[in-house]
């Protein structure tokens, strides 16, 4: 791959990119738009993370992906053997020692720290596509702070099903202006976006949009007084590693209804067990 | 027992492994090579060029060789290549009436300077297969004559003497470039025509076709249809002029449209435009339609609602790089926003069979 540049992206086109992030640190909330480049892998397979990872990232960077919380899932792989290629990064599995972190659907179990970067996968930037999928339209709605139609939604959810039936890509509000979408990380993630050390960075390459949360700001969750956000999990404790506090897979073990939930961040789990933590299936100790 | 889900790297370079195999079929056949494939696959290759945005044949029939046929797959491919390529500067506007047309064709008037020229169309062959194909021979020899020297004007300029059809408005700004700059509504005809021009073909056949249907109807006769090469020149700045840097083939297609007149405008024909890489006749009539019927705003014509006329409907859904790879992201692991899913329903549904308990019990 010595024909490309580092990280893929020429030096331009990533100066484009890194305006657009500033623009979106400036503005947290805000959609920027910017000129999404075909990349070698599919749009919808992660082409915006992709981008925005090129754009921030330096030789002296670790780098660590993960799909679905996991670091070994094929598409996390696929991404991380493309960055190894094309830039020669050190990689990482483990949260903490990584300075550049892609994800898709989730955010670490652990939390994170000052200098590093968050950056997220993103599908369908727009929070508002699905009530008016004209985005001359949701342009307007957010310029004008017009967000009754996503509230009249929420309603809607409560009187027909009694709760909020969204229960991933949750929609939140970001330092009290702009309805955001948070990517489709579960719900039980949305807490954590809010007053995060680390910076969040959200690309969407086929919609042609970046995002952005700079450190410690205000992110709320929209929900009704009587209806207060909640995050939600399994109710269960990670059958690996004992964990309670941590959003967990549903794994069907057998063809009889038998099933099992582990943590869905790989490395938090297995940081768990290596200190002596364990669950109820942890096979090591059935032994 | 639970094992952990370990293996995705190997699991990938398991599957490229094979899919290397797969690709070369049974080896007691001989390969294909990329010539082969350019000259004998030449429609495809046109297409792979005109949607991929790059004119280089032998890139082209290389893609289509690596994704064993699929044409968007092949698209692709180039798509992926072409953003990485530098950009040295940008071509003068090529004049399609200096092309050396390989097919002419008008559908509006019988005779006219320049001539009816049919070219190698499939259009008036019959449709049966030719089993004589299936074996390998010698192909006989056409008929030729001399080209025609000069150039050969366009069929609307004609109609354009009598002010029976719309003036193409000449302008000299400098359009808009999509693959530099994203695409944001509304957009103008430059940067419509260019979203359409490198638009997949069955999307922009398919909303051709429900214009013709009655969707936002406004019959097209083809005015011209054109295919050949154009001469393609650059200003070079250590020069001082622009000399020929080479030709590329294009399909041109220009209709002419019914319009009885509006509050704006006096009746007179409109017109459509469809230009693409390569011999890519039924992309290039699509486009035309397609780019007519998005123009109902300017010539204050009614919204009917149509699907073809609606400019964010078509540009957003119309590039297939971007859609199949929208669509097949969802063979990717949701596990995640499912689990959710999953812990909702239950939750939903037990609180629904409580309720249903409660009123049976009262």
């Amino acid at each position: 791959m010595s024909d490309y540049n580092f990280a893929y992206l020429d030096e331009q086109t990533k100066r484009m990119i890194r305006r657009a992030i500033l623009k979106g640190l400036a503005i947290p909330g805000y959609q920027v738009p910017f000129a999404s480049r075909e990349m070698p892998m599919p749009y919808g397979w992660g082409t915006g993370g992709v981008q925005v990872s090129a754009a921030v990232m330096t030789p002296d960077d670790r780098f660590k992906v993960i799909d679905q919380g996991a670091d070994d899932t094929t598409n996390a792989v696929s991404i991380r053997t493309f960055f190894e290629r094309t830039a020669g990064v050190a990689t990482t599995t483990k949260t903490s020692e990584a300075s550049v972190i892609q994800t898709r659907h989730r955010i670490p179990e652990e939390r994170l720290s000052e200098g590093q970067i968050l950056v997220y996968q993103v599908p369908i930037p727009e929070p508002l596509q699905f009530l008016e999928p004209r985005e001359s339209e949701t342009r307007k709605m957010h310029s004008l702070e017009e967000y009754g139609l996503m509230h009249v939604k929420l309603y809607e959810d409560i009187s027909r099903h009694g709760h909020i039936a969204t229960s991933y890509d949750y929609p939140v509000k970001v330092e009290g202006r702009y309805v955001m979408d948070p990517s489709p990380i579960p719900k039980f993630d949305n807490p954590k976006l809010g007053d995060m050390a680390a910076i969040q960075l959200f690309g969407a390459g086929r919609e042609q949009r970046i995002y952005a949360l700079p450190p410690y700001t205000q992110v709320v969750s929209l929900d009704f007084e009587d209806h207060p956000f909640e995050a939600s999990k399994p109710d269960h404790p990670c059958a690996m590693c004992g964990a309670e506090n941590s959003y967990l897979d549903e794994v069907i073990t057998d063809d009889t209804g038998g099933r099992m939930f582990v943590c869905s961040d790989t490395d938090f789990c297995e940081a768990r067990q290596a200190a002596g933590n364990t669950g109820t299936m942890n096979g090591r100790d059935a032994a | 027992m639970y094992v952990a889900v370990k293996g995705g790297e190997r699991a990938i370079e398991n599957a490229h492994a094979w899919l290397v195999e797969e690709r070369r079929g049974d080896t007691s056949v001989s390969e294909l090579n990329i010539a082969q494939i350019r000259e004998q696959l030449a429609l495809a290759v046109n297409r792979v060029m005109a949607e991929g945005s790059l004119y280089d044949p032998d890139l082209a029939a290389l893609a289509i060789k690596q994704a064993r046929g699929d044409l968007i797959e092949a698209i692709f491919l180039i798509r992926a290549y072409r953003t990485t390529l530098p950009r040295f500067g940008a071509s003068l506007p090529i004049d399609t009436g200096r092309m050396a047309c390989d097919r002419r064709i008008s559908a509006t008037f019988k005779d006219l300077p320049g001539g009816q020229v049919l070219g190698p169309t499939f259009d008036y062959t019959h449709r049966l297969l030719d089993f004589k194909l299936a074996a390998e021979g010698e192909v006989p020899e056409a008929a030729t004559r001399e080209a025609t020297p000069g150039d050969v004007p366009h069929v609307a300029e004609f109609l354009n003497h009598g002010g029976l059809i719309e003036e193409a408005r000449h302008n000299d700004t400098t359009p808009p470039d999509l693959t530099r700059e994203p695409l944001e509504m509304p957009a103008e005809r430059s940067l419509r025509l260019q979203a359409l021009t490198r638009a997949d073909e069955g999307f922009t056949l398919g909303m051709a076709y429900s214009t013709q249907r009655g969707y936002a109807r406004n019959h097209a006769f083809v005015g011209e249809l054109r295919i050949g090469a154009v001469p393609v020149e650059m200003d070079i700045p250590e020069l001082g002029f622009s000399i020929e840097i080479g030709e590329v083939t294009l399909t041109e297609c220009e209709t002419v449209n019914q319009f009885t007149g509006s509050k704006s405008e006096p009746p007179q024909f409109t017109r459509g435009y469809g230009l693409v890489f390569g011999q890519t006749e039924r992309k290039a009539i699509s486009m035309a339609l397609v780019d007519r019927a998005l123009r109902w705003e300017e010539l204050g014509e009614e919204d009917e609602g149509a699907p073809a006329q609606d400019a964010e409907f078509v540009l957003y859904h119309a590039d297939n790089i971007q859609a199949t790879g929208f669509l097949e992201h969802i063979k990717l692991p949701h596990y995640v926003d499912f689990q959710a899913e999953l812990e909702l329903v239950r939750k939903l549904r037990e609180e629904a069979g409580a309720n249903t308990a409660r009123e049976a019990a009262e």
